[in-house]
């Protein structure tokens, strides 16, 4: 059985808890995702403007010199960061911001914690002539204020969000806000495999290129599979894209990392998959850190686009199947990840990215033989720098 | 008999429409709460709606927002809520349903939660990010408890959905006057009255119309389109107003008089 179902349930996650106001817009964009899935015209413009504006293919890099200091694996990184705009997200935003124009909504509206997805979605707006607004945490606002630059640059308007724990999650309450309120001209461009059905299977589907293309570059370098793939986890969406096209190999075996801030004892981490209990916030059912009585937890990353006490309900539905297995590294970790592969490929990866990188040193310990792993990489760090001085 | 049918048909049988306020219960604290709820009664009231707080209110505007985050400094949760209304009830008869995000329902368990609130004293549930088709379990569990299951139509429904609301409502239809969240507005959409006349054509039960209504013009425009109108927000806010005032309870007892006065 292909997964979600009709209601947009992959197993017990998923579906649409939303407000009723916002069912009529969901059913209408659900009706005309499908049906632009089979419509030739609309993939072929999907397909090229990945490929003439976004840069698409991205190369599948063996990294030689970490591959050495690893010793026991053979890391290939799937180069997402050399994307237009620096990170995996702008296959989602032109993906969605198409499907958007052919709904006829004129304005578009976001959420972002690290900027990249706000980056991404200001970017394809900018793109078509779309007015758009991107709801970002004060808190997100100022570590990430190059990203901020840079939409402002783009014609974005960034509202900045104050209330709650001022990160992505309270982005994501106050861009649902303004959805159901413009419903009927405003299209919300989702940036994870998150939300009320269609977006899980919608963002699924945009970003699933990644691991279509990793696999056919896989196979014809190597003549094999990998055995493992290993991307970040927040909302999920680089690791939903890298893993979906795999999902039939049973061999490739899946790590997702998620961000274990300050460890997972401390209650300072957004490890929803490892620590959290099934719940649901910004509408589907899924892992969630919460307390006893139902009330969403603060998470905490140094990653701002880790920073989220959810996560895709497909990476839960993974996770309960055991398809997936899913990790945790530290802030500490993280920087270190950064270090390592910012000194042995001169590559330096965003902080979300680097939780992943990191995760590389404990699997090179953990495998029997020599292994082959593809690590979705993807974004670049240049974001991170400015809020690394005095960490580093 | 539920007590949220028995005072419909009262109001029926006299000719009168309703009124219901909503109140975030815990602010700015249970006891408070408990004595809000008798001064309604008092005023003319019908129906109280006892907002349950939660940390991601994401149908709700800034008013309600910061109600919701003073009561859960206050460390309100929905069973602590459930054993107000059970206080309440040594004193007062009148319906009582909650006014709750889905996920304090869920982590509790709904078996659990509608066998509680029933036995507390609870009529009914209203669950904005809940729609029907993920209520199967909700709606089943309280079919057998007699308790009460409210869905929400809005400005956006189609008729055909309509239908699936109509079934799986009971006790009262809530209608969302406009595309938003909660929250005062000076000015209402004016396609209400059509979306309003669609819904009576499918149903008889009573519909209900909130969000946005907050002065005795809107009450008494919007009584005569609808069963009944609610009004949260101004509520809220006069409390805010009064907030560590001696005669808080007064105050508010007073703005709510002027609302139900026009109904």
């Amino acid at each position: 059985m292909t997964y979600p179902d009709k209601k947009g349930h992959f197993g017990e996650f998923g579906g649409r808890f939303v407000p009723e106001t916002l069912i009529a817009l969901l059913d209408e964009l659900e009706r005309n995702f499908y049906a632009l899935q089979s419509d030739k015209k609309f993939q072929k413009e999907f397909k090229d403007y990945l490929a003439e504006y976004a840069g698409r293919p991205t190369r599948l890099y063996f990294a030689k010199r970490l591959s050495q200091q690893l010793k026991t694996l053979n890391v290939y990184l799937k180069r997402e960061d050399l994307l237009h705009t620096g990170a995996h997200k702008i296959n989602n935003t032109i993906g969605q911001i198409l499907v958007a124009r052919r709904m006829g909504k004129t304005r578009i509206i976001a959420e972002t914690g690290a900027g990249q997805h706000g980056v991404a979605t200001a970017t394809v707006c900018a793109l078509f002539g779309l007015t758009c607004e991107v709801y970002m945490g004060a808190e997100d606002v100022e570590r990430q204020s190059l990203n901020v630059m840079r939409m402002r640059l783009l014609g974005a308007k960034v509202i900045p969000v104050t209330s709650g724990s001022q990160t992505l999650k309270d982005a994501m309450n106050e861009a649902i806000r303004d959805w159901v309120t413009n419903v009927r001209n405003t299209f919300y461009i989702i940036g994870s495999v998150a939300g009320p059905h269609p977006y899980p299977l919608m963002v699924r589907e945009f970003q699933a290129v990644i691991g279509r293309e990793a696999r056919n570059q896989f196979l014809s370098k190597e003549k094999k599979l990998p055995d493992y793939l290993l991307a970040c986890v927040g909302g999920g969406s680089n690791a939903m894209g890298l893993f979906h096209a795999f999902y039939n190999d049973r061999s490739v075996k899946m790590i997702g990392v998620e961000a274990a801030g300050l460890g997972l004892n401390s209650d300072q981490h957004s490890a929803a998959l490892a620590a959290g209990t099934v719940g649901v916030l910004h509408g589907s059912k899924s892992k969630l850190l919460q307390d006893a009585d139902g009330q969403v937890k603060m998470a905490h990353s140094i990653a701002a686009g880790l920073d989220y006490p959810g996560v895709g309900p497909e990476h839960s539905y993974y996770k309960k199947t055991g398809r997936a297995r899913y990790v945790s590294v530290s802030d500490a970790g993280a920087l270190r990840g950064l270090k390592l592969l910012s000194q042995t490929e001169g590559i330096i990866p965003a902080l979300e990215t680097a939780h992943a990188i990191s995760y590389l040193e404990k699997l090179a310990r953990e495998v029997k033989k020599k292994s082959s792993v593809i690590v979705c990489l993807s974004g670049r760090g240049d974001k991170d720098v400015a809020s690394l001085k005095g960490i580093l | 008999m539920n007590r949220i049918d028995l005072t419909f048909q009262t109001l029926r049988d006299k000719k009168k429409k309703a009124f219901l306020a909503f109140i975030t219960a815990g602010d700015p604290s249970l006891k408070a709460t408990e004595e809000l709820v008798l001064a309604f009664e008092r005023s003319g009231v019908d129906i109280v709606e006892l907002g349950v707080p939660f940390s991601d209110p994401l149908a709700d505007g800034p008013t309600i927002q910061a109600s919701s985050q003073r009561a859960l400094n206050n460390k309100v949760s929905l069973e602590k809520i459930i054993r107000t209304v059970e206080n309440i009830r040594k004193r007062s008869n009148i319906p009582i349903v909650l006014m709750t995000y889905y996920n304090p329902v869920f982590s509790l368990g709904e078996e659990r939660f509608v066998r509680q609130a029933k036995q507390a004293g609870v009529d009914g549930v209203i669950i904005p990010d809940l729609p029907p088709e993920e209520a199967a379990q909700l709606i089943r569990v309280a079919k057998k408890a007699d308790f009460r299951t409210i869905f929400f139509i809005s400005p956006t429904t189609t008729s055909q959905r309509m239908k699936t609301i109509v079934k799986a409502s009971t006790g009262f239809i809530y209608y969302v006057s406009l595309t938003g969240v909660t929250g005062s507005r000076s000015k209402l959409p004016s396609d209400i009255v059509h979306q309003i006349k669609k819904a009576k054509r499918l149903t008889k039960q009573p519909i209900c119309i909130g969000f946005g209504i907050s002065n005795p013009t809107q009450v008494k425009e919007l009584s005569r389109i609808s069963d009944g109108v609610i009004v949260g927000s101004a509520i809220v806010k006069a409390i805010v107003k009064n907030q560590g005032k001696a005669n808080l309870v007064r105050n508010v007892e007073s703005f709510v008089r002027s609302l139900t006065a026009q109904r």
